[in-house]
C-alpha cells in the first residue's frame, strides 16, 4: 500500500469510530436519531435528544479523537527523536506532571469547588514537570549526549513527580477522596464537557503543530545525532520542539482524560511496518492510529459494561500489554 | 580557494586538550589521508572542523567561518561520514541514500529530477544499486558502510569528509572506496578521509596529514610523510617501506623494542613464526 492510501484507509476507520463513538450510549437513541439531533439541535424537536448529543456525546468522541492522536502523534515523534522503540509519551514527565496537578486539585478538594480546576492544575503540572525536565538535561550542546539525557532527567523527574501523587494519595483526607483520586487516575473520558474540550483543544492543537514540524529532522536522526547535523538538521531546535509540543498535548490530554496507558507505544510500532519505518512517514499515521485505538476502546467501554463504568485506562492497557507483548514476539523471531 | 583551511584549530573535551593548534588547507583535487595512532584526535579534529564541536582558532569551510554558517549551509559546503555506522530504522536503503539530499530540498518538497540522479549516482559509486529496496538494517556490515558511504556522496558537498570509511570493507571494496575519492578528487572536489590501514593510505592519497597526541607532525606526500624513523616515534612500530608498482607500500614488521613484551624477546628465534 502506498503512503496516502495508508492515511486514507486510516482516515476512513477513524471518520466510522467517530460516528460510532457518537451514537453509542445509555440514553437508549438511534444512530440516525441522534446524528440528527446532533446537527439540528433543539430545533430538531427532540430537546432532550439534542443535549446528550451535544452536551455529553460530542465532547466526549472530539475527546477521545484529539487524545488518541495526540498519544499517538507525540509516541511516534519521541520514538524518533530518542531513536528508542520504547519511548512513549510519559517519558518525558508531562503526564506525571499533570497527574499530580490533577490528583491535589481532588485532595484539597478544589476540584469539587470549581470545575475547571483539575484540568488547570493538571497543565500547571505538566508545564512544571517539563520545565525541570528541560533544566535538568542541560545546556545545548552541538551534538552528542543529547537523547540520553533527556531520558534520564525524564525519568527523574517523572519518579518525583509519581512519588509526589503516591503522597497525595497515602495522606488523602477520607476515602472517598482516595477512591476519587485512584478512579480519576485509570483514565476516562465519560462526563467530560465542552468546556473541557475548550481548554484542552488549544493546547493538543499546539503541540501537534511543534511536532508536525519535525518530520525531516526526525528522518535524519536515523543515521545518529552527529550525521544528522553535518547534514543540516538544527538538533537544538528540533529538541525544544520535540519536548514542547510534547508537554503540551500530552499534558493537555492527560489533563482532561487522565493517564491512557499503552496507546502512544503500540500506535507508532502497529503504523511503522506500513510507511516503510520512516519517522516522518510515521507521524500522521500514528496519530490517526492512535485516534482510533482510543475512539474504538472508549465504544468498547460502554458496550462491554455499561452499569460499571470501565475506565478506559485498563481497557487500553489490557488490550495494549499483551498486544504488545505479542509484537515483541514477533519482531523476536524476525531478528533471529 | 581552499574548501577547508584550519589556523592554529584547538580542542578541548573534558578539560584535556585533543586538538592542538593545528593548521591545514584542503584545496579542491585533494585527496588528504589523516592518519595517526588510536587517540591522536583524527575524528575530534575532523568533527571541529565541520563545526561539530566547539573549538578555538580559525576554521573556514569554502573560505567562510563555520561559526558563521547555518546547518544547512554547512552541509551543502561539506558532507561528514561519522566513524558510527548508525542505522536506527528499517528504512530501505533508497530512503537512507535520500537523506543525503536534505540540505538541498525545501521542506515538504518531493525529490526533484537532480536529486534522484544524485541519489542513483551514489548508489552506483558505493555499488549499493542492487539493495535499493532493502531495508538498510537488514546488510552485513561492510554494505551498511557502503549504504552510508553512498549517503555522504548523494550529498554532493565540494568537501567530503568520512572517518574510517574503509574500516570494516573487504579488500575489493576498500580499493574501489579509494577509487571512489580518487575520482572524486579528480573532479575538482576534495576528501579527508582518516585512516589506519596505512598502506591502503600511502598507495592512494595525494597527502597525508600524520596526527600524534592532537598535534599535526608531519602533513605532505605520503612518500616524505612516511619514514621508518617517524612511525617508529609515533607508532611505536617499525615498518619496512618499499616502492611497489609507483606508489609507496607499507609494511608494519613489528613493535619497537622498547614497547615489546618481554617474553616475546626471551622465546627468540624459537618462537613459532620468528625469524
Amino acid at each position: 500500500m502506498s503512503g496516502r492510501a495508508v492515511l486514507a484507509a486510516l482516515a476512513a476507520l477513524v471518520a466510522a469510530l467517530f460516528a460510532l463513538s457518537l451514537t453509542t450510549g445509555p440514553a437508549g437513541l438511534g444512530a440516525w436519531e441522534g446524528l440528527r439531533a446532533l446537527a439540528l439541535g433543539a430545533d430538531g424537536g427532540d430537546a432532550a435528544a439534542a443535549l446528550v448529543m451535544r452536551e455529553l456525546r460530542l465532547p466526549r468522541a472530539i475527546l477521545g479523537l484529539a487524545v488518541g492522536a495526540t498519544l499517538g502523534l507525540s509516541g511516534a515523534a519521541l520514538q524518533g527523536y530518542l531513536r528508542n522503540p520504547l519511548a512513549e509519551p510519559g517519558l518525558i514527565g508531562a503526564s506525571a506532571g499533570a497527574t499530580l496537578g490533577a490528583v491535589l486539585t481532588i485532595h484539597t478538594g478544589l476540584a469539587a469547588a470549581f470545575a475547571l480546576a483539575l484540568p488547570l492544575a493538571g497543565l500547571g503540572g505538566a508545564l512544571v514537570a517539563v520545565a525541570a525536565v528541560t533544566a535538568l538535561a542541560g545546556g545545548e550542546r552541538p551534538s552528542g549526549g543529547g537523547a540520553l539525557t533527556l531520558i534520564l532527567a525524564g525519568v527523574a523527574v517523572t519518579s518525583l513527580m509519581a512519588a509526589l501523587t503516591s503522597l497525595a494519595l497515602n495522606l488523602s483526607p477520607n476515602p472517598f477522596a482516595a477512591v476519587e483520586i485512584v478512579f480519576w487516575m485509570l483514565g476516562s473520558l465519560t462526563d467530560r464537557s465542552m468546556l473541557h474540550v475548550q481548554l484542552a483543544l488549544p493546547f493538543m492543537a499546539l503541540g501537534w503543530a511543534l511536532l508536525a514540524t519535525l518530520g525531516r529532522g526526525l528522518d535524519a536522526l536515523t543515521l545518529g545525532e552527529d550525521a544528522a547535523a553535518s547534514i543540516g538538521t538544527n538538533l537544538a531546535r528540533l529538541r525544544l520542539c520535540a519536548v514542547l509540543g510534547t508537554a503540551a498535548s500530552v499534558g493537555a490530554a492527560t489533563s482532561v482524560s487522565g493517564a491512557i496507558g499503552f496507546v502512544g507505544l503500540v500506535a507508532p510500532h502497529l503504523m511503522r511496518p506500513l510507511v516503510g519505518a520512516q519517522p516522518s512517514r510515521l507521524l500522521p499515521a500514528a496519530a490517526l492510529a492512535g485516534a482510533a485505538l482510543v475512539l474504538a476502546a472508549d465504544v468498547a467501554v460502554r458496550l462491554i459494561a455499561p452499569e460499571r463504568d470501565l475506565k478506559l485506562g485498563v481497557v487500553t492497557a489490557l488490550i495494549g500489554a499483551p498486544f504488545f507483548l505479542w509484537l515483541v514476539w514477533r519482531a523476536r523471531e524476525r531478528l533471529t | 580557494m581552499s574548501l577547508l583551511a584550519l589556523e592554529g584549530l584547538s580542542v578541548s573535551l573534558g578539560g584535556r586538550r585533543v586538538v592542538d593548534g593545528v593548521s591545514l588547507a584542503v584545496a579542491p583535487g585533494d585527496f588528504v589521508g589523516l592518519i595517526g595512532p588510536n587517540g591522536a584526535g583524527k575524528s575530534t579534529l575532523m568533527r571541529a572542523a565541520l563545526g561539530l564541536l566547539p573549538a578555538a582558532g580559525g576554521r573556514r569551510l569554502g573560505g567562510e567561518d563555520v561559526a558563521r554558517l547555518s546547518p544547512p549551509e554547512r552541509a551543502r559546503r561539506a558532507a561528514w561520514l561519522p566513524q558510527e555506522r548508525e542505522i536506527a530504522w528499517p528504512v530501505s536503503v533508497q530512503t537512507l541514500v535520500g537523506l543525503g539530499r536534505a540540505p538541498w530540498r525545501r521542506p515538504g518538497a518531493a525529490f526533484s529530477e537532480a536529486d534522484r540522479a544524485a541519489v542513483a549516482d551514489a548508489m552506483a559509486r558505493a555499488d549499493v544499486a542492487r539493495f535499493a529496496d532493502r531495508p538498510a538494517t537488514a546488510l552485513s556490515g561492510g554494505e551498511r558502510a557502503r549504504v552510508l558511504i553512498a549517503r555522504a556522496l548523494a550529498q554532493a558537498a565540494p568537501l567530503v569528509m568520512a572517518d574510517e570509511p574503509a574500516a570494516g570493507l573487504d579488500p575489493a571494496h576498500q580499493i574501489a572506496l579509494m577509487e571512489t575519492f580518487s575520482a572524486l578528487a579528480a573532479e575538482g572536489r576534495g576528501v579527508v578521509a582518516s585512516m589506519h590501514d596505512l598502506g591502503l593510505a600511502a598507495r592512494w592519497c595525494g597527502r597525508l596529514a600524520l596526527l600524534d597526541a592532537g598535534r599535526l607532525v608531519a602533513f605532505g606526500p605520503p612518500a616524505e610523510v612516511l619514514t621508518e624513523a617517524r612511525l617508529a616515534a609515533v607508532y611505536g612500530v617499525r615498518c619496512r617501506l618499499d616502492w611497489i608498482e609507483g606508489a609507496p607500500s607499507v609494511t608494519p614488521l613489528g613493535r619497537t623494542a622498547k614497547d615489546a613484551p618481554a617474553t616475546l624477546e626471551l622465546s627468540g628465534p624459537a618462537a613459532p613464526g620468528g625469524s
